[in-house]
């Protein structure tokens, strides 16, 4: 295995690491309007986004992304496949996060959103300065552990034709026969990007936690 | 007689108010008036719908029958009425419910700046007013987990009146609290009290009621039973649930 073959390899490093950004950012985005949506109180956007949720987690990431790339086009919605695998990450990603956001909030004891309407603060500052803050520093440990899945799951990108760090280092262990060396190297680079975010998580917990312990 | 109130109409008014949890039935027509700068205790036994009835006040739990008006406004359940009420209502809890993630000075600037519309100079310098009132004006900093239960309780005493209102709920203050405790919050009520300002409360602490209150109200079941001043309520009472609940009390104390 040469240069040129690890660049390759860097190259479908690049595309796992963009894959993940955009299903943790869109999914985030989504995910979080799911959560709030899930604990508004409102009986029919709760229901909705309850079987949004059960939709999305009870079936595979594969099979989602096989339907919105190959499924959508038999409908006449042809996607490019990024655009495919941005929807469906995002989709699939925004179901997980908005259930581990639902948790989280649901977990910020109630008596804080009680003093929070006492003081007669509406939904979105009660929202954004009283219960979200908590309910992140109760989800980062769920949150961080999704976005590790995350990044593992986007191997899955490789069936609508994304040659990501999965699918490179296939090809380079077929072109060079030397399977174990290939993903001896592609295993430490999912390593290199997983480990330093679960660090980055366990220092984040101890950091928001500090303070108020 | 309690000094003569400057408007003559009651701060808050309850006329025939029931309230169902299912199926069952926490508040039974319950009429009550409250004048400007009159303080009231709230006494009886647990479950007898006296919590209920405070947090029914600021809209915290919504009433099936029955009228409530606070300070001229008629509680519906229109967001903009519950709004109105809560800013002119201070409520204190049972468990402090403190901001655990905000420094004592944010939690007592955050409605003040948010509902108010205070700059952060002006909600500052009110916090610091009124922390310096409950004593507790060095803690400004701190997070409310570095602080005892009593000085929490205060911050919190302080957290509401930041927001000015004309009328303080407060739903057993010290019940969560070490003996040793009560007596720091309790006496910060009192100074409250003094400087009139208008104030439910509910709770066991019958020196409190006999020092402060100018009528004591007592709930059994949902009901009103008995309504009167302190010295005749505790000397007299006439109900015999009354009776026997002082005599459970007392005999604690």
């Amino acid at each position: 295995m040469g240069a040129p073959e690890f660049l390759f390899l860097l190259q479908g490093l690049k595309w796992t690491v963009l894959l993940s950004a955009i299903g943790f950012v869109g999914g985030g985005i989504v995910g979080l309007l799911v959560a709030l949506a899930r604990t508004s109180g409102q009986p029919l956007l709760e229901r909705g986004t309850a079987a949004y949720i059960a939709l999305f987690q009870g079936t595979p990431l594969l099979m989602q992304l096989f339907v919105v790339y190959y499924g959508l086009a038999l409908v006449g919605l042809e996607l490019e496949s990024w655009q495919a695998v941005a929807i469906g990450f995002t989709a699939n990603s925004s179901a997980f996060l908005g259930d581990i956001w639902r948790g989280s909030i649901e977990a910020v004891p109630k008596g804080q959103t009680e003093a929070a309407k006492a003081l007669s603060l509406s939904y979105v500052s009660r929202m954004r300065d009283v219960i979200l803050p908590q309910a992140i520093q109760i989800s980062l440990p769920a949150t961080v552990g999704f976005l590790v899945q995350l990044i593992k799951g986007t191997s899955l990108a490789s069936i609508v034709g994304f040659t990501e760090l999965a699918r490179a280092g296939n090809i380079v262990s077929n072109q060079t026969f030397k399977p174990l060396l290939v993903y001896a190297v592609i295993g430490v680079m999912y390593f290199a990007l997983c480990w330093p975010l679960s660090l980055l998580g366990s220092w984040l917990e101890r950091r928001i936690a500090a303070p108020t312990r | 007689m309690p000094a003569q109130p400057e408007r003559a109409d009651p701060l808050i008014t309850m006329e025939g108010v029931d309230k169902w949890y299912g199926e069952f039935h926490a508040l039974r027509g319950v009429n009550i008036e409250v004048r400007r700068g009159e303080k009231i205790v709230l006494c009886g036994p647990s479950g007898s719908g006296k919590s209920t009835l405070i947090r029914c006040i600021n809209h915290l739990e919504a009433v099936q029958k029955g009228r409530i008006v606070v300070d001229g406004i008629s509680l519906d359940d229109s967001a903009r009425a519950v709004d109105a009420v809560r800013r002119e209502v201070g409520m204190v809890f049972q468990s402090f419910n403190l901001f655990p993630h905000m420094t004592v000075l944010q939690n007592c600037t955050l409605a003040p700046m948010r509902v108010r519309g205070l700059n952060q100079a002006e909600a500052e310098a009110t916090a610091r007013k009124y922390l310096e009132r409950v004593r507790i004006g060095e803690q400004a900093a701190k997070y409310p987990a570095q602080l005892s239960g009593g000085q929490q309780q205060r911050v919190a005493i302080a957290r509401a009146l930041c927001m000015e209102p004309k009328v303080m709920l407060f739903d057993e203050p010290t019940s969560a609290l070490d003996p040793e405790m009560v007596k720091e919050v309790l006496d910060t009520m009192i100074g409250l009290a003094r400087d009139g300002m208008t104030m439910v409360c509910v709770t066991h602490e019958m020196g409190f009621a006999r020092q402060v209150a100018d009528r004591v109200i007592f709930m059994a079941d949902g009901e009103i039973l008995e309504e009167a001043a302190p010295e005749t309520f505790f000397k007299n009472p006439q109900h015999p649930r009354a009776r026997t609940f002082l005599g459970e009390i007392l005999a604690h104390h």
